[in-house]
């Protein structure tokens, strides 16, 4: 019988997991320092457990998690790969953890030289001139790059701009940002070659005066290199808009192409995919935004500065943006992503690329006789499979992914992108062997062929997991959002 | 060969030719001439462990860490103690490589933990409903203005100007996008002027935000607040608060917040020089299908187990686009986690003490700072961890004979308060000790 | 796919039964299938007031959200409180199950809607 209890379940009247030393200064009753009123006289409604109990039960958790250590995590878009140990002892190196965000600058110089080199080392990857370490996450570095391109347009003068062209293949933070940041997405048709119709990206940009700018991921959320990327910003650019990177992707290109090269003027890297930082189970991720010379002047402040040896924090930014987060970022999941650079260098990060492509590349070879390939062409770091090959089958993409849970893999991304019906979406990254491609591949044609003899094998999947396919109709009906004993 | 890439050059060849193609090279061919990189990044080697920790170990040495310091700064982050099975459970492999839940089956760690977390946040804010976290507590502050003028369908956004000045920042930041209406609420002797907030309430008002302990430390009426807020049409109340100080103090739920916000770093997250944070956002129960973030919720697999997945995701960006609440797709995951297991290990009695002592430490400290007189209290109200002295001698005088004897002094409230020259925000936590106090004490005396 | 005579329609799949100056809306059997399972219906307020092809509800199920617009100018009469505890009726029955219901401000503005014939012909078109 697996684990199934909640920590309130094991509290008990008594138990502590905590002590602390004896208070050394006056014991003054809290009445007597703080009015009545504002004091609260109940009991805290916080379990009572002890120390025991709470590695016990968070072990047992952790062992109702698949995570990249436990095997092979083929999620399109998400760039599962390895999270180096080095680089989470780097963080915790006692010098970066244990210190104040507003210590004094002479406190703080091998941070701010930390972010000086990192900013550099990016700007360079990237191919723009400066970047804000700023953004906690991708979406919210879609965000601050948004509100760049909006400040950009204001200080001209130009306030009819007010639509952002994205793609129909797009992840959805991107209209879903758009609209956060007060603009009108409108959509771009792709071609049947899953890349963006130049045709019909003329028609959407018209006369081109109320257009703010495209927001582009590239290579796509198909895997696909738009190779049109030249001619899309020429297109924009002479409309008057700026071109967004979107950097979900980024990990297919390093050292091999870089977005300001292709004419990007803002770019965001989501740092916990490329640059190999944990998921942790959702965050915290960081998603720095870099731009070109023209948007400088409107990035969130700070941004650090040298000066001889000295290194500062640099407010004096009259057009930015503002602060778009607390303090200077996410800066511990940064300490990281340094580690990680430093580690791969100029010659690693091109092999990171190149590693990457050819896996993904090799996984589809293995696959395309037995799911359909909507898009038969070279891939970059991930592909788009439609689902199950032949006619007839009952089986769908999602009986597909839960029957891989029994196989002990972790399902490619589904259902995305909303342009391909059945979608599978597989990014292997450059971190797994051929031996474990191989294995997936096995297990996936293995599955195929259940759905051609044994259906219900795939319908009731999965079989062997601690729980199976729970009902999500149920807890949006009627939710359950908390313990309630 | 390197440690991350698992691909033999024989491998490599056997691929290539499966693919159908000679070349690594060949892989790129996609990408136009014009745009391809020939040449190398203008990156350094790569590097071997043994460099990258010496070379990372030499900048972190040039910071002077808490570790040889005495901290008395806190201005929205704080030095209280982190028990060490938050480290050990947050460094477990399993949670920390994990992805977002999309995979019910095999996330049950992670949904359950953000299933507790929510259940104590909700607890401990007096709230129905939580969600599994935002960034941090200032953008928790600008999600929850957002949401507020959302719901009401209005544009006016009241806030105190005893708010934390960084975390109003960011709303104005956020406001400018959305065209929100930023109204500031001035303060009377530290705290929100009441009869001002009663004079600009009115029915365009969307929301009022008001933070408790607020940023001098001082406690706001947060109860009197939320009656003048609720004279506006469909108005929220929004309470920010630290999370420590609801070990003693009245829950904002009880005294009429409709939306509680705050900054989680106090709840077993190290400082790590600015992030990440942990933002919460708790709510009644008329905005739970408003949220923004992600939220986890109970439910029964195929065999009738308790089981936990996300849920309410209608409102999140995959599926409404451009329609969503906002466009805000992850949660600061691990940080959630070592909340959670910060509040268990506390449990009813250890957040209530934590809370206790960093009173009765800060007031001690109040009264030895100020008992010659060459320090005098900026203000004369009751608050929780955090206080203000105001003396005749400049900030970066007494900060920097501070810096020399290894302790770090307080804010200098004059950078955001050009009214408040010369004073400075003390910040005293449970870890500080009576000797620490009285030596901080003993040099003030003598600048 | 049942699609109900002497009922107005609109490409966005919803149904008006007029009585009088007042009207009744819903969404169609097209559209709670395509959404499937319903589990919340969001609700304007009583006296609300809105413009022809103005969003006045929201339909969500596990997958997919779609908002409801809607189809003349109006002002909410009545909503359905029914669909806040079972959200799930649109399925069961959508025909049956209004959302809200109007009174109608201009009723000129029906002409500009589909008729049963027309919108079967558009189903039959687009789907």
């Amino acid at each position: 019988m697996a684990y199934d209890k909640l920590i309130f379940e094991l509290s008990k009247e008594g138990k502590k997991a905590y002590r602390l030393p004896p208070l050394d200064v006056d014991d003054i009753d809290v009445e007597e320092l703080i009015p009545e009123e504002y004091l609260n006289k109940e009991e805290l409604d916080l379990p009572e457990v002890s120390e025991v109990d709470v590695i016990r039960h968070y072990t047992n958790l952790s062992n109702k998690n698949y995570g990249v250590d436990t095997g092979f995590y083929p999620l399109g878009s998400c760039t599962m790969k390895y999270n180096p140990k080095i680089n989470e002892d780097m963080s915790r190196l006692e010098g970066f953890v244990n210190l104040h965000p507003l210590q004094g600058e002479d406190c703080i110089q091998g941070s701010l030289q930390l972010m000086y080199e990192l900013e550099k080392a990016l700007c360079e990857i990237a191919g723009m001139d400066r970047m804000t370490l700023q953004p906690a996450a991708g979406a919210h570095g879609e965000l601050t790059g948004l509100m760049i391109i909006k400040a950009y347009h204001e200080k001209r003068g130009d306030s009819k701009r007010n639509k952002i062209i994205v793609p129909d293949s797009a992840h959805g933070t991107n209209p879903a940002t758009a609209a956060m940041a007060g603009y009108k997405p409108i959509e771009v048709k792709s071609t049947d070659k899953g890349i963006v119709d130049v045709e019909s990206l003329k028609e959407v940009i018209g006369d081109g005066e109320d257009i703010a700018g495209l927001m582009l991921t590239n290579p796509n959320t198909l895997g696909l290199f738009e190779k049109d990327i030249v001619e899309i910003a020429r297109l924009i650019h002479d409309a008057g808009g700026l071109l967004y990177y979107d950097g979900a992707n980024a990990n297919a290109i390093l050292g091999r192409a870089r977005p300001g090269d292709m004419g990007f003027d803002v770019v965001h890297f989501n740092i916990h995919k490329t640059f190999s930082t944990p998921h942790g189970g959702g965050g915290p991720g960081a998603g720095p935004v870099g731009v070109k010379e023209h948007l400088v002047e409107f990035l969130p402040t700070p941004m650090v500065e040298k000066d001889g040896d000295r290194y500062y924090l640099d407010y004096d930014y009259p057009n930015t943006i503002g602060k778009v987060k607390d303090f200077y970022g996410h800066f511990s999941i940064l300490v990281r992503a340094y580690s990680y650079i430093l580690t791969m260098g100029r010659d690693g990060l091109k092999k990171v690329a190149e590693t990457a492509v050819l896996n993904a590349n090799y996984l589809l070879s293995q696959l395309k006789d037995d799911y359909y390939l909507p898009i038969d062409t070279l891939y970059k770091h991930e592909f788009v499979l439609g689902g199950l090959k032949g006619d007839n089958l009952e089986a769908t993409t999602l009986d597909v992914a839960k029957r891989l849970l029994d196989y002990g893999f972790h399902p490619p991304t589904v259902y995305f992108p909303l342009i391909i019906r059945e979608a599978l979406m597989i990014e292997p990254t450059e971190t797994e062997s051929k031996q474990t491609l191989d294995e997936f591949a096995k297990a996936m044609k293995e599955i195929a062929e259940e759905a051609r003899t044994n259906v219900k094998l795939l319908k009731e999947a999965p079989h062997n997991t601690i729980v199976r396919r729970p009902d999500e109709v149920k807890a949006a009906r009627n939710p359950v959002l908390k313990y309630e004993g | 060969m390197y440690p991350y890439i698992s691909i033999t050059p024989e491998d490599e060849q056997e691929m290539l030719k499966a693919i159908g193609l000679a070349s690594v090279d060949e892989l790129f061919e996609d990408i136009p001439e014009e745009v391809r990189l020939n040449r190398d990044l203008d990156l350094e080697e790569s590097k071997s462990e043994l460099e990258v920790r010496a070379y990372l170990r030499e900048l972190a040495n040039k910071n002077c860490s808490l570790d040889q310091m005495t901290c008395f700064l806190g201005s929205g982050a704080y030095d209280h103690y982190i028990p060490s099975v938050v480290n050990h459970i947050i460094s477990r492999s399993e949670f920390y490589t994990s992805y977002t839940p999309y995979q019910p089956e095999i996330s049950q760690g992670t949904l359950q933990y953000i299933f507790e977390y929510q259940t104590l946040i909700c607890n401990l804010t007096g709230m129905e409903v939580s969600n599994a976290s935002l960034y941090d507590g200032g953008t928790a502050i600008a999600e929850a203005a957002l949401m507020a003028a959302a719901v009401a369908r209005k544009k006016d956004v009241i806030i105190s100007k005893s708010v934390r000045p960084e975390a109003r920042r960011i709303l104005k930041t956020y406001a400018h996008i959305q065209d929100l209406n930023i109204i500031e609420v001035d303060i009377a002797e530290g705290v929100t002027d009441l009869e001002k907030l009663k004079s600009l309430v009115n029915d365009d008002t969307a929301a009022v935000i008001i933070q408790s302990p607020n940023f001098f430390g001082l406690i706001e009426d947060l109860e009197e607040a939320a009656k003048i807020a609720h004279k506006g049409r469909r108005t929220s109340f929004i309470a920010s608060v630290d999370p420590i100080s609801l070990g003693i103090l009245k829950r904002p739920g009880e005294l009429g917040a409709d939306i509680v916000v705050g900054e989680g770093q106090g709840m077993g997250i190290p400082l790590s020089f600015g992030g990440p944070y942990l933002g919460f956002m708790a709510a009644n129960k008329d905005y739970m299908r408003k949220l923004p973030g992600r939220i986890v919720g109970q439910t029964e697999d195929m065999e009738g187990k308790r089981s936990f997945v996300l849920t309410l995701t209608a409102r999140e960006q995959h599926i409404r686009r451009e329609k969503a609440t906002s466009n805000i797709c992850s949660n600061q995951g691990l940080n959630t986690l070592a909340a959670t297991v910060y509040l268990v290990t506390l449990g009813k009695e250890g957040l209530r003490e934590v809370a206790l002592q960093s009173t009765k430490k800060a007031y001690y400290a109040m009264k030895k700072l100020t008992e010659s007189g060459k320090y005098k209290p900026l203000f004369n109200k009751p608050f929780f961890k955090e206080f203000a002295l105001t003396s005749d001698i400049e900030p970066e005088v007494i900060n920097k004979k501070l810096r020399d004897e290894n302790i770090i002094g307080g804010y200098d409230l004059g950078q955001d308060y050009p009214q408040y020259k010369n004073a400075i925000l003390y910040a005293v936590t449970e870890k500080r000790t009576k000797a620490e106090i009285d030596r901080l004490s003993s040099i003030l005396e003598g600048i | 796919m049942s699609v109900l005579k002497d009922l107005y329609y609109t490409k966005d799949h919803e149904w008006l039964r007029v009585e009088g100056d007042e009207a009744y809306i819903g969404i169609t059997d097209f559209a709670q299938e395509q959404l499937g399972d319903i589990v919340y219906v969001e609700l304007p307020e009583v006296d609300d007031e809105f413009d022809k092809d103005e969003a006045f509800s929201a339909v969500e199920s596990v997958k997919a959200a779609s908002d409801i617009y809607m189809p003349v100018d109006g002002v909410i009469l009545e909503v359905n409180e029914e669909l806040v505890d079972a959200p799930e009726l649109l399925n069961t029955d959508p025909y049956e199950n209004w959302i809200v219901k109007i009174e109608i401000r201009d009723k000129s503005q029906l002409d500009e809607l589909l008729t049963s014939a027309e919108y079967e012909d558009y189903l039959a078109e687009e789907v």
